[in-house]
């Protein structure tokens, strides 16, 4: 089986002062899947760029081959007039338009210079048929979940004709079960003769599902494993990422558990907008200083929600319930009185909820306290400095300089910004909401290393996660949640991936 | 790095910042050049600062705004309703003049209590508040005027805009007071630089070559003297020159140095991260437009005092030249990037252009256009300069 759709052949991209890809080949199969891994900031997203034509022809040194032929790609648009579509991680849809308008936005369906409305909503309906998303073609994005929202993006791409299907991180922001959907649909598409290109860190979901997987790490490909032939396994592709064993994807740890420091009771929030809709539903739940409990729920359960919502009521209407440190009953209404009882919440979400972007590091290391930093009224910057030098370095945060932007930081390094900002806000009981959500391997296991440290500093810590395995890896005692439900307490001997699921599936009674 | 790496690196890597002074360098010497060094004549120094002191002093709170994410396009009416004020207070009801002033910075008070009101804590966009500001306070100037005008005002009133601080030390043919005042504000700048960088040194910060800290200073010094030299060859120094130097040092340690200053930038860079850093949103932002009404009854009084007039359709448009001068000054139209200096050097890139302009005789009618095309271009620079340093990434 030597027929290939798409060859990229020595491909060098350099950006000022640094090389991005280096005579990187890669060698696409007609009607495979192919997955592409390596570590943030290995060059992955960089060879898609150039790939559909983000970076234009000329701007990198080697050839694409696309059938055979040598192809010259000056924009995404020529690249999509040959069958490449690529999906980005965050999803291009315009949320207050239909499905329909998505679909065929840019491509629009026209009848003497007007919009066919009823061809439009006709031909979104077939292709909503192929990739097995039941909705009204006329329903808003906005009104739908991010599971069926990537499915609009794949049937967008089915209308333009793909042949190639490019997908970077597909499933970061899905569900277990969306995510297993995305993945049949995609088996499904192969069945029908499209080849996707897939980038992905959740490696069994690779294990699964692809046919081929090229490893690259900085900027080089390591390797292209042929998966049925080599019999690949996970750790297999971790080694060729990371360049090294890795003994243990979560670091070993004996916890030191003290009393209860933290505990809520009876707690209620609703939804913002529609306020007969309850999200989290009469949850109890304690934490015990040096623990680290996991809260695993699919999502759509109400884990961010339920955090939100205690910390500074930012999440939700209707809050009702009581919160306990100590066992004195503490307020929790605005935010500044939740850090001030020792309450701290890194987001989920960095991008939008963690971080200033324009801003520094150290800035945003002091953000949530500055008043350590500042007497009355006034900030000591050199502190400043002092505190994030110190942050960098016991957290590891690679950074030219305290001084630079934390948007120009790779994922990993951002979310160790966002650990020191509530480290050094000092709370007793640090929530991490899905605290190595994109980022690398590698990075993951530092923060895990960060986390059970502040564990033993003895704090308590509640740990959101979507992924099973960093659950079960981590934490000393999970809860489960579903539909805003509190549905099981289990504790790290008994807990495996199928009671878990179980609880996280349980329907009310 | 040697002092020469630091200069190239000052220059590169702050190009938003420094860009605007080497901007500002550059269009004085051209319009030096095209005036026949009329621009800098004693007498034209001290026309430029006095002429833009309220579209300086309205810039100040302008810039805090627009870095707190939001814009106030009322400022300008507001300026014709404190003038109209402090005109009804001290000439229709012949009260000390000082009391007009104070009058007027009240209702400059009440003005921002009413638009940080329904900004910060109702969540309307400041856009469409200040809009109907604009219109309110207009509305305002014109009925507490009756639709006449105000005039003249008591000579102490007069004074804050158009009076000048000399003979305090004497001088022949020149005011050495006004020297002294350069020279202590010389001497002050480097005292405070020379502290900051003891500090870092305590603090084991890296700290600029000592050639090239010595050579900033130098420079400054120059610049502040050269400029002392001029108002003291002509009346001396201007009292709102004064008025507006120690706003610029109140504020831009205000944005620099204080807890305040740090969260208005934390909301205009990221509104929800300032919200879940337990920052209290919603007073930062009442807070900002108390500021902004202040400062605006400040501009009403110094041009409401330099026309001796208080007119209903003072102030028309001032709000523009406030916004425009904050963003050639360096501030993101998204908020969260700006300086008070920026915006100062920005508002005097504006007046020294204006002025310029007029000393060669150049229509009203091109002086605009041009100054359209100057903030576009300010503007254009800055968003190209954001592309190039992400490009460098």
């Amino acid at each position: 089986m030597n027929d290939f759709i798409l060859e990229m052949r020595g491909i060098t991209k350099t950006f000022p002062g640094v090389k991005a890809l280096q005579d990187v080949n890669l060698k696409v199969h007609r009607g495979e899947i192919h997955a592409i891994c390596g570590e943030n900031g290995a060059g992955k997203s960089t060879l898609m760029k150039v790939l559909s034509g983000v970076y234009p022809h000329g701007t990198y040194d080697g050839d694409i081959i696309l059938d055979g032929e040598v192809v010259e790609f000056n924009d995404i648009k020529s690249s999509e007039e040959r069958g490449i579509v690529i999906i980005h991680q965050e999803l291009a849809l315009s949320p207050f338009l239909s499905i329909a308008e998505n679909i065929f936005l840019g491509n629009e369906i026209k009848k003497a210079g007007m919009i066919d409305w009823n061809a439009t909503n006709a031909e979104a309906a077939k292709l909503m048929a192929r990739v097995g998303l039941d909705e009204n073609p006329v329903t808003r994005v906005v009104d739908i979940g991010v599971g069926k929202q990537q499915l609009i993006e794949i049937a967008k791409a089915l209308s333009k004709r793909v042949k190639i299907l490019i997908l970077d991180e597909p499933t970061a922001a899905l569900n277990d079960e969306d995510s297993a959907h995305l993945l049949d649909l995609l088996r499904h598409l192969k069945g029908q003769g499209i080849t996707s290109i897939m980038i992905s860190h959740k490696l069994n979901e690779i294990a699964a599902i692809a046919d081929t997987t090229t490893v690259i790490r900085d900027g080089l490909v390591i390797e292209a494993l042929d998966m049925e032939k080599d019999e690949v396994t996970e750790e297999r592709i971790i080694r060729a990422m990371v360049g090294r064993d890795l003994e243990n994807r979560y670091p070993e740890h004996t916890p030191t558990i003290g009393e209860e420091i933290f505990r809520v009771e009876n707690w209620n929030a609703f939804h913002p907008l529609q306020p007969d809709r309850q999200i989290v539903k009469d949850a109890h739940f304690h934490l015990r200083r040096g623990e680290i409990v996991g809260l695993a729920g699919l999502m759509g359960a109400g884990r961010t929600e339920l955090a939100m919502s205690l910390f500074g009521r930012s999440y939700g209407k209707d809050i009702s319930g009581k919160v306990f440190k100590n066992g004195t009953e503490i307020s929790t209404r605005t935010v500044s009185e939740a850090i001030r009882n020792g309450i701290a919440y890194a987001t989920e979400d960095r991008k939008t909820y963690g971080l200033n972007l324009i801003e520094d590091v150290k800035r945003n290391v002091s953000a949530a306290a500055l008043n350590k930093i500042s007497q009355r009224g006034w900030v000591n910057e050199n502190e400043e400095v002092q505190v994030a030098e110190e942050y960098r370095k016991s957290l590891n945060i690679r950074t030219p300089s305290v001084a630079a932007l934390t948007g120009q930081l790779s994922g990993g390094n951002q979310q160790k910004v966002v650990l020191s900002k509530w480290v050094f806000a000092d709370p007793d009981i640090l929530i991490l909401d899905e605290p190595t959500r994109g980022i690398d391997v590698g990075a993951k296991y530092e923060i895990y290393t960060i986390i059970q440290r502040l564990a033993d500093e003895g704090k308590a810590i509640l740990m959101i996660s979507s992924e099973l395995p960093e659950i079960l890896g981590m934490c000393d005692r999970i809860y489960t949640l579903a539909e805003g439900r509190i549905t099981g307490e289990v504790d790290r001997a008994d807990a495996n991936q199928e009671l878990l699921m179980q609880y996280m599936t349980k329907e009310e009674e | 790095m040697s002092a020469m790496e630091q200069v190239k690196f000052f220059l590169t890597r702050n190009l938003r910042q420094s860009g605007i002074y080497i901007a500002f360098a550059a269009i004085i010497a051209l319009f030096a050049i095209l005036t026949d060094g009329k621009l800098l004549s004693e007498q034209n120094v001290t026309n430029i600062v006095v002429q833009n002191s309220y579209i300086l002093i309205l810039a100040i709170g302008m810039v805090i705004v627009i870095i707190g994410g939001h814009i106030d396009l009322s400022v300008g009416s507001v300026v014709a309703f404190t003038g109209a004020i402090a005109g009804v207070v001290t000439v229709r009801m012949g009260l000390p003049w000082w009391i007009g002033v104070l009058a007027a910075l009240l209702v400059g008070v009440l003005v921002g209590i009413w638009q940080g009101f329904w900004v910060a804590f109702v969540g309307i966009p400041a856009f469409i508040v200040t809009l109907a500001g604009m219109l309110i306070f207009r509305g305002a100037a014109m009925i507490t005027l009756g639709n006449t005008q105000i005039s003249p005002f008591p000579q102490e009133f007069r004074s804050i805009a158009s009076g000048y601080m000399n003979g305090y030390l004497g001088g022949q043919g020149y005011d050495v007071f006004t020297l002294v005042i350069g020279t202590i504000a010389v001497l002050a700048f480097a005292f405070f630089q020379y502290r900051a960088r003891l500090g870092r040194i305590a603090y084991k910060q890296s700290v600029e070559a000592l050639p090239l800290f010595i050579l900033k200073i130098v420079v400054v010094g120059i610049v502040v003297m050269a400029f002392a030299q001029r108002l003291a060859f002509y009346k001396g120094l201007p009292v709102v020159l004064l008025i507006l130097g120690l706003l610029i040092v109140i504020y831009v340690m205000l944005m620099k140095r204080t807890v305040f200053g740090r969260h208005v930038y934390a909301i205009g860079g990221n509104l929800h991260a300032a919200t879940l850093s337990g920052i209290k949103v919603k007073w930062v932002n009442f807070w900002i437009f108390i500021n902004m009404g202040v400062l605006s009854a400040l501009a009403g009084v110094v041009f409401t005092a330099r026309l001796n007039l208080a007119n209903p359709k003072a102030g028309t448009m001032f709000e523009l030249d406030a916004i425009a001068a904050a963003f050639i000054g360096g501030a993101a139209v998204t908020g969260g990037i700006g300086t008070v200096v920026g915006a100062i050097v920005g508002g005097l890139i504006m007046g020294v252009m204006n002025n310029g302009m007029s000393l060669m005789g150049v229509g009203i009618d091109y002086q605009q256009a041009i100054k359209g095309l100057v903030l576009l271009l300010a503007v254009a620079f800055d968003v190209w300069n954001k592309r190039r340093v992400g490009a460098a990434k």
